[in-house]
């Protein structure tokens, strides 16, 4: 049965068309390449939510340890730049030269094993999509197999990032420790700081962005997306119906920790370094902020609420740093309490039967008998 | 790695290592008591644990402070007023945070677990406001200063045996009032079914809250041990709560001897891999192998055999 005969409903549409106005032609044109690349650093979280709503919203599962995927994917692309930046010719000076600094400040002299296949792109590119998608499958497959869920499996991503960040600060010479990996330059020879190639890493971001909501939409349409909202709602009956509800959940599990991973990859080539302040629990659960606030079960919600919440952190942490711990952690039980649909749940409610009813009225007027309009929302 | 040191060093070692976590098994188990009781009676996920423990650290600096400034000549007694005021003021606060957000919450369990993280972000915030982002350090009493000789390579801190023996009461206690009493009676009751309970007159919402309340208390007091091993920042409390529901879930949510089982567990551990590899390292080991259990043995080490 196909509940939506087309790739997006009205309301939907629009939703698309006013996303993609606003970071093709508005942003760039309005704001200077500063304020761009701030942007672009807020869209690559808005992957991470995407990835959350397939996997909290629709999946029911709630990962405290998306940073994790953000991060792993964020070091496969900082590490190939790093190897890329430290030429022998860049670091002569270096005791020894060819390796990136911060290992030669730690008295390693030779490149570890597990960076050595980073100095190919293609490699690399795979690597951001496999390690985190691997990795996502052992947790996924140990947990959810023996139907782990739940808190249970929140507090175990939780401490997965815990894990991660302490293991990435402690070994810093194979790591960059606490700093990260900072001083990335170049892309194949292409540099990736002046403004021009800021501009076309946002765009090549926001492309990106597009292909993943066109995914996740896919996903969310086909009878896959079905079965996740039925196993949110009903684990046990969709069990009995005899679907696998571990693999489903995997499935959803690991797509959120690929776009994470696709969102930090792009992290480290727009903003210029990576670091585990990127990792632990504190942004992993700010992440699921993001989501909240813009709504755990709109994908176009859960994106503006990534550039919004940012934007509203980048503002007020400028200009009143007291303000903002506050306003984000009223913001966010509120969120709960009040809106658990966050944004997206306040303009269905109240913005869109406007539309919808100036649409009724107009075609009513024309004299138009089509039942289509009754697809609108979907009723979850 | 065991190679350099002789028999009788190794035994040293452990013994001064394992004596090093039994402190910090104590700071577990009182964390992780009042979680226990919040997360496995009630099912509620307290992110903002860590900060009702900051409050009682801070609570205990502020008294030992108001000591010394007026009542220098009592100031060896502070302690136990400061405890005491810790638990009163953790426990009020909690009470205020059922009333006002986790009533609304008991239905949507994984819910709580974000407000409650927005909460500790508001209350990092006030204590950074109110006490200043510099970290505080609680000036102890002089008997609780200075360590026992046991033997030549054995030294024990008065202080630690002090908070152990604060431990055992408090465990015994909480114990006590949840097995014996006529409130832990009622507490279990609601916990096993909450519309039953309520058919029976038990007030279920007022039993909610002196809970979430004790949990919150319980943790108060962990703050007032935490100054003697620790300073006290705004932050400090977020260093320990993963931990900490990493010890109640290890332990079966829902069982006090599991969780002091397994508090003691990853504080050994973790004591006595420090002494051999950095301490990051064995923290990550430590937490690994606690991970690694919990997928093989999801439900944790002592488990309730119950219908659901």
């Amino acid at each position: 049965m196909i509940i939506n005969s087309r790739f997006f409903n009205r309301s939907e549409l629009m939703g698309f068309i006013a996303l993609a106005a606003v970071l093709f032609v508005i942003l760039p044109l309005t704001l200077d390449v500063f304020r761009l690349n701030l942007v672009a650093k807020y869209l690559t979280y808005a992957f991470v939510a995407l990835g959350l709503v397939l996997c909290w919203g629709y999946g029911g599962i709630l990962s405290l340890g998306q940073g994790v995927f953000f991060g792993l994917g964020g070091y496969c692309m900082a590490m190939f730049l790093k190897l890329e930046a430290s030429s022998v010719e860049n670091t002569k000076i270096q005791s020894t030269p060819g390796i990136p600094d911060f290992m030669d400040w730690n008295q390693i002299t030779a490149l570890p094993l597990f960076w050595q296949p980073f100095h190919s792109l293609t490699f690399t590119i795979f690597a951001i999509i496999l390690v985190p998608g691997l990795f996502a499958l052992i947790i996924g497959t140990a947990m959810f197999k023996r139907r782990v869920g739940g808190t249970y499996f929140a507090i175990i991503t939780q401490a997965v990032a815990a894990i991660l960040t302490i293991l990435i600060v402690g070994q810093q010479g194979y790591t960059g420790g606490i700093n990260g990996m900072t001083d990335l330059r170049t892309l194949k020879g292409w540099d990736i700081r002046p403004d021009h190639a800021k501009i076309i890493l946002y765009f090549v971001e926001v492309v990106l962005l597009f292909a993943c909501i066109g995914i996740a939409q896919f996903i969310r349409l086909t009878k896959l997306g079905r079965i996740l909202v039925a196993m949110r709602e009903q684990e046990d009956r969709v069990r009995f119906s005899g679907y696998s509800v571990a693999n489903f959940k995997i499935f959803a599990f690991c797509m959120a920790a690929i776009f994470a991973a696709i969102g930090g990859a792009m992290f480290a080539l727009n903003v210029g370094f990576m670091s585990p302040s990127f990792v632990g629990i504190v942004p992993s659960i700010e992440m699921v902020i993001y989501t909240a606030v813009g709504g755990r079960m709109s994908i176009f919600g859960a994106i503006w609420g990534a550039i919004l919440v940012n934007f509203a952190k980048t503002s007020l942490s400028e200009s009143f740093p007291q303000l903002w711990l506050f306003g984000l952690g009223a913001l966010f039980i509120a969120v709960v309490l009040a809106f658990p649909n966050g944004l997206s749940g306040l303009w269905a409610d109240y913005v869109q039967p406007r539309i919808d009813q100036l649409f009724a009225s107009r075609r009513a007027k024309a004299g138009w008998n089509d039942n289509s309009v009754a697809d609108g929302a979907p009723a979850e | 790695m065991f190679g350099d040191y002789s028999i009788g060093d190794l035994g040293s070692i452990f013994v001064m290592q394992g004596f090093a976590g039994l402190i910090l098994f104590s700071v577990y188990v009182l964390m992780a008591l009042g979680l226990a009781i919040i997360f496995g009676q009630m099912g509620v996920i307290n992110m903002a644990h860590g900060e009702f423990m900051i409050l009682g650290a801070y609570v205990t600096w502020m008294t030992s402070n108001l000591f010394q400034t007026y009542l220098p000549s009592l100031f060896s007694g502070y302690f136990f007023l400061a405890m005491i005021l810790a638990f009163l003021a953790s426990g009020a606060l909690g009470m205020v945070v059922e009333w006002v957000l986790i009533r609304h919450l008991y239905k949507r369990p994984l819910d709580t677990l974000l407000a409650t993280w927005g909460l500790s972000l508001m209350l990092q915030q006030a204590y950074r406001s109110v006490f200043g982002a510099r970290e505080v350090g609680v000036e102890l009493p002089q008997w609780m200063l200075g360590s026992l000789h046991v033997t030549d390579s054995i030294e024990v801190p008065i202080n630690g045996v002090f908070v152990m023996g604060l431990t055992v009461l408090i465990t015994i206690s909480v114990a006590y009032v949840l097995y014996m009493s006529r409130w832990g009676r009622q507490v279990r009751a609601v916990v096993q079914n909450r519309v039953m309970a309520g058919a029976v007159g038990i007030n279920t919402e007022k039993v909610d809250r002196f809970t979430f309340g004790l949990g919150c208390g319980i943790a108060g007091v962990a703050g007032s041990a935490f100054t003697m091993i620790g300073s006290t920042g705004p932050t400090s409390g977020q260093l320990y709560i993963v931990d900490t529901f990493l010890v109640v879930v290890f332990g079966g949510a829902a069982s006090l001897l599991g969780t002091i089982a397994s508090a003691f567990s990853i504080s050994q551990t973790q004591s006595t891999l420090e002494f051999f590899m950095s301490g990051s390292m064995a923290k990550v080991l430590t937490l690994l192998a606690v991970v690694g259990i919990l997928m093989l043995r999801p439900q944790g080490l002592f488990a309730l055999k119950v219908r659901k």
